[in-house]
């Protein structure tokens, strides 16, 4: 019989306190195969480890039960520490009386310390039927997809070719750029977007190992990390038929941005009836020199230059009621910017912002927008605007000033809605065609939102820029090398390795029913080209289970968790109880 | 088309006019009108100012006896919708309040009449075509500016936005099948200072002076709303203003258009005598 | 904000109370949440953006705007706000609730602290407004409906304001627009009954 050894952990109180780890040693003892159960006050500490890989040795341990919390903490921990001991990793199972027994039973310690030797014992049973594994190698193509062709696009794209690998960029408008393309100068310098924009452009045109597609979208996407495959849309000459085209890659970047609140939600300020209340989108047009009115300021109704401009912040961001409840983050920056550009171009004209607070964090942000105010002469008033409407060719706002608590009424010629941030458009039905979670609002949501900002959660896909959640451009940019730098990491190794814990056939027993097929949830299953078997794909196979239901010939089975590692812990459970 | 009608108080006495120009449209259009019987005032905003508990319960008893007649009750004051409304909300929204008012009126709330507003009925159930079918006289020529003051659209949790609570539409709809002008403006949703009519009428008298106001400078001929008490504070309110601006309740516009008997005694109630400009636009 | 910031809210707000001592005003710290509970609105959600306060119709006749009367309700300034006239002047629009970010209807804010007011014997600052709706609902109390002659002639009396409006009431007279004679409802005993079941302080 297989020699075990059962490591009991304390964590500090968190177990300790709730289940009595001497009597679990001591239950455990004498369980056959059971050749050595101990306790430890911390067993993922350093000496935690060292007395396990101690045990292996002088014990010669053919399998190990860590009794300790959830295999999502520390089974790999435990797993390294036996293999440096000689021990097979997959000989090693974590049994969780953390979560599963201790923090959930805090009010019965009884019944705590039996249900944990219950639990150990089934582990100690599978721990008899494992198998020694190894791990999976996976092919890996390197060559990365970047989705959106905006200034995160851009960015990640340009890392990645300079490192050396090929890359394709995809943008599904006629050209690069995004809305960084149809701004006008930059807050904190005012330095020409253009500018900024034309570097990058122009970085990605030098380089041979990036290749542009314009007006191109993700029809589809298969495979997994290392190895997807991406059906291509690309739109028809003169609106013909759409061609496609397929390719392989090992990582993928999605940069598609952001769209605005369209104005037409704004009823109580008249958004999309009166042509004298536009979006900053528009007067960002008409800042820009090459804007539809060449750089001059001139509103919508009559092209008269307006001599009072309010601007409304918080348009539809921070209004859980009416529409989207979180901040966009950088329309403050950006009205300070747009009023005293405003101001700088009609000297005798007179600026207004409404605004709730005034969020400032970055470098030199608050001392620009205390410049806006200071050295621009912009009128800073306290209070949402309650409403916008048109009389005489005037566009009348009705706010309030906090501060003073006094209603205010200003007579405007234009004013300017500082709408709030959102997804692009379709970026919940690309979501789906990626596999990867969008928060309850579209963007895309990162693998963990202090650790793994710029991951999915689904391995080889990265996120970029505003489709992640609104940013500016420089930490759009800052985001986007860091997607390219994880790019870069992955396609540093050699080869792919995978968990051999999934599923495989036994071809003796499989009669090719196909069954298997459709029960995967994770496609992948497939019929053998001839022999009439089904197969399975190593690199899809997250080792669900499904199949092995599914299956009417028990032709299906999971590695290390086979019938009979069931049958056995069943016998142990039932034993107790 | 039947509804179950709540004419409210005012409609017999500080805006009969309103009722009766109601009554007859109603009729001409082939829109049934049954009075909830023995039906009593809403409380207006006396009673959810004073009594939560009455607030709720007046109304609750108007809409019970309603379900006697099996259709939307259709209510052509602003404000007796504005508390039907709130009080079929929460017997809809609570379960306890609905189980002690059911117990309270020993019947049974089974919600399958809604209250309505008048204009809601008129603008929405019949279609402009239809209505347009049915003008003899035409309103060429008359300039209308719309006015819904608060209750009447808001607040859109309650009003199930039978109107855009911003920039309502509904009116001018109606108006325009009747062959007149309606003019843009931005008064439509502004409030005319409602409840304050007597005892704080200076604030009133500011409200709705800007409304009005509004109105000449629009160059309306005349102001058009669906509310005795919006009517009552624009018609009342109008010293200092010039030109003066009649203000007409849509169903006595309808009533010219649909060349009604009886119509001369409806002007005649007004404060700000409607006639003469009817008069020069040929409508009288 | 969760109930215990609120309470840890306003005790600082006693302290700095206490070290401008005089003018500020003791600090109530179950006034929020007391009117939380009658007017069913979340106050604690208001990020004082006065978007109710710009668009408000009488806010310019109120002592405080909606905006500061929540406030005020945050800081359990009780008796400031049991003592405004805004409270009074609130017309119940319902322009605050259709546009506030927050969902917050000011004016049923309002309402109950009306009521509080009076339940809990604050002389209400605008006294004619009480006197009439008071006049109203003993209309209903006595028909079932509003008869406009008799609660015009007491709400005349009773507030004192006897010389207002005359020439308008007047105007409205000759034209038949308020009738002489109530109409009284057959239903009456319901009625009788709902006033009957008002809580204290109501009446
Ligand atoms: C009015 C305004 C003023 C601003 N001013 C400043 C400023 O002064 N300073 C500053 O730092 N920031 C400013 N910003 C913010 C700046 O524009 C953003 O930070 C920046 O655009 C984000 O870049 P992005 O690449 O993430 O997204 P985007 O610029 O939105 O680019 C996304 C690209 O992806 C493409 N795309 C979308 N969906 C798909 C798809 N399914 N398939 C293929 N392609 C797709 C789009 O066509 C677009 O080209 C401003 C923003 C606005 C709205
Ligand atoms: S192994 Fe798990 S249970 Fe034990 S100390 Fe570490 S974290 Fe705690
Ligand atoms: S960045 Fe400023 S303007 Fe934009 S939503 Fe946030 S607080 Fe409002
Ligand atoms: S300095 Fe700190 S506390 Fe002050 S505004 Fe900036 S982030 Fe907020
Ligand atoms: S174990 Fe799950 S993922 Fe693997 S083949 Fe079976 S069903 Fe598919
Ligand atoms: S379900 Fe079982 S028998 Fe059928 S094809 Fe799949 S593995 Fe073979
Ligand atoms: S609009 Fe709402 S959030 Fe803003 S001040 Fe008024 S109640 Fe508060
Ligand atoms: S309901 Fe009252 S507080 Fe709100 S806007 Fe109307 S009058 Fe002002």
């Amino acid at each position: 019989m297989k020699r075990i050894g059962v490591f009991i952990c304390h964590c500090g109180i968190n177990i300790a306190g709730t289940v009595d780890v001497k009597r679990v040693a001591e239950a455990l003892k004498d369980y056959p195969g059971v050749v050595l159960a101990t306790d430890y006050m911390y067993m993922c500490s350093d000496p935690g480890q060292s007395l396990i890989r101690q045990s292996i040795k002088e014990q010669n341990l053919e399998g190990v039960v860590v009794a300790a919390c959830s295999p999502a903490m520390h089974e790999v921990t435990f797993r390294k520490a036996s293999a440096q001991a000689g021990l097979n990793p997959y000989q090693t199972e974590i049994a969780n009386i953390r979560e599963q027994v201790s923090w959930v039973h805090q009010d019965d310690k009884e019944a705590a310390t039996r249900k944990a030797i219950e639990h150990i014992k089934t582990i100690v049973e599978k721990v008899k039927y494992n198998e020694s594994l190894i791990p999976l190698s996976l092919s890996l193509v390197k060559k990365a997809l970047v989705i959106g062709g905006g200034i995160a696009g851009l960015q990640a794209a340009i890392d990645i070719a300079t490192a050396g690998y090929p890359v394709v960029l995809v943008e599904r408008s006629d050209r690069l750029g995004g809305h960084v393309g149809k701004l006008s100068g930059v807050y904190v310098n005012f330095n020409a977007a253009r500018d900024l924009l034309e570097s990058k452009l122009q970085a990605v045109q030098e380089n041979p190992r990036i290749k542009v597609f314009l007006e191109t979208e993700v029809e589809e996407l298969g495979g997994y990390v290392g190895n997807f495959t991406a059906k291509l849309k690309h739109r028809g000459d003169n609106g013909g038929e759409p061609t496609f085209s397929e390719h392989t890659f090992g990582a993928v970047i999605v940069a598609t941005g952001h769209s605005l609140r369209p104005l037409s939600k704004f009823g109580e300020y008249g958004g999309g009836r009166y042509p004298n209340v536009i979006d900053a989108l528009t007067f960002e047009r008409m800042l820009a020199p090459d804007g539809p009115t060449g750089g001059e300021i001139r509103r919508p109704s009559d092209g008269q230059v307006p001599r009072q401009v309010v601007f409304v912040q918080c348009a539809g961001s921070r209004d859980p009621e009416h529409h989207m409840p979180y901040c966009s983050k950088i329309c403050c920056m950006y009205t300070a910017k747009q009023a005293a550009l405003y101001r700088q171009r009609v000297p005798d004209g007179q600026a207004y912002v409404f605004y709730i607070d005034i969020r400032s964090q970055g470098r030199d942000y608050e001392e620009f927008v205390q410049s806006a105010m200071t050295e621009h002469d912009v009128l800073y008033v306290r209070g949402k605007v309650a409403r916008l409407y048109e009389e005489d060719g005037k566009v009348i706002a009705w706010g309030a000033d906090t501060l003073t608590g006094k209603p205010v009424e200003v007579q405007a010629d234009l004013a300017v809605l500082a709408t709030a941030v959102m997804p692009a458009e379709g970026a919940v039905e690309l979501a789906q065609r990626l596999r990867i979670a969008t928060d309850e609002h579209g963007f895309f949501s990162e693998a963990h939102p202090k650790l793994r900002p710029v991951e999915s959660l689904t391995a080889g896909i990265f996120l970029a820029g505003t489709a992640q959640a609104p940013k500016d451009i420089p930490e759009t940019v800052a985001q986007a090398s860091a997607a390219a730098a994880k790019v870069l990491s992955l396609f540093s190794q050699r080869e792919l390795v995978a968990e051999p814990t999934i599923a495989y056939v036994d071809e003796e027993l499989c009669s090719g029913c196909g069954l298997c097929i459709p029960a995967c949830p994770y496609q992948a299953r497939a019929m053998h080209p001839w022999k009439h078997k089904a197969i399975v794909n190593e690199a899809l196979c997250q080792g669900c289970g499904a199949c092995v239901v599914a299956c009417p010939n028990k032709a299906c089975k999971l590695r290390n968790l086979t019938p009979s590692h069931v049958l056995a812990m069943m016998d142990a459970y039932l034993a107790e109880v | 088309m039947k509804y179950s009608y709540y004419p409210g108080c005012t409609l017999h006495s500080t805006a009969i006019e309103y009722g009766w120009s109601t009554e007859a449209v109603c009729e001409a259009l082939g829109i049934d009108l049954v009075e909830i019987e023995d039906w009593n005032c809403c409380g207006a905003s006396s009673a959810h100012s004073l009594d939560p508990h009455l607030a709720l319960a007046l109304p609750t008893r108007d809409l019970m006896r309603a379900q006697a007649v099996g259709a939307d009750i259709v209510m052509p004051c602003a404000a007796c919708y504005g508390r039907m409304a709130a009080a079929d909300h929460k017997m809809r929204s609570d379960s306890a309040w609905r189980k002690e008012m059911e117990a309270e009126f020993q019947t049974e709330y089974i919600g399958a009449a809604r209250p309505r507003t008048l204009v809601d009925v008129l603008g929405n159930d019949l279609s402009p075509e239809a209505l347009a079918a049915k003008v003899k006289r035409p309103l060429n020529g008359l300039r209308t500016v719309s006015y819904y003051g608060c209750l009447l659209i808001r607040p859109p949790d309650l009003t199930n936005r039978w109107d855009d609570p911003e920039h309502p539409v509904v009116m001018d709809r109606i108006l325009k099948a009747l062959g007149a002008e309606p003019v843009q403006w931005a008064h439509a949703v502004e409030c005319c200072g409602a409840s304050l009519a007597l005892d704080r009428a200076d604030v009133v008298t500011v409200l709705s002076g800007r409304i009005v106001q509004g109105a000449n400078d629009a160059e309306a001929d005349c102001i058009v709303c669906a509310c005795p008490l919006c009517q009552a504070n624009l018609d009342s309110r109008q010293k200092g203003i010039s030109p003066k601006v009649p203000v007409l309740y849509i169903t006595e516009l309808m009533g010219i258009a649909l060349d009604l008997p009886g119509r001369s005694k409806w002007f005649a109630k007004h404060l700000v005598d409607p006639r003469p400009m009817l008069r020069r636009k040929g409508l009288e | 904000m969760t109930t215990g910031a609120t309470a840890s809210l306003s005790s600082a707000v006693r302290t700095s109370a206490a070290s401008t001592a005089g003018n500020a005003q003791r600090v109530d710290p179950s006034f929020l949440p007391t009117v939380e509970a009658l007017s069913h609105e979340n106050i604690r959600r208001c990020y004082y953006c006065l978007k109710c306060t710009a668009g408000c119709p009488t806010a310019y006749a109120m002592d405080y705007g909606p905006a500061h009367v929540l406030k005020l309700v945050q800081l359990g300034q009780k008796d400031k706000v049991l003592q405004s006239k805004a409270i009074w002047m609130c017309v119940g629009c319902e322009t605050c609730w259709t546009r506030c970010p927050n969902g917050i209807a000011a004016g049923h804010v309002m309402d109950a602290l009306k009521q509080m007011a009076l339940r809990e014997g604050y002389a209400p600052a605008e006294r004619r407004v009480l006197v009439l709706h008071r006049q109203f609902l003993t209309s209903i109390r006595l028909f079932g409906r509003v008869h406009e002659l008799s609660m015009l002639a007491l709400y005349k009396l009773l507030s004192g304001d006897l010389f207002t409006d005359l020439d308008l009431g007047a105007r409205m007279f000759l034209r038949g627009k308020i009738p002489i004679l109530p109409e009284r409802i057959k239903g009456m005993s319901k009625i009788q009954q709902l006033f009957a079941k008002r809580p204290r302080g109501q009446e």
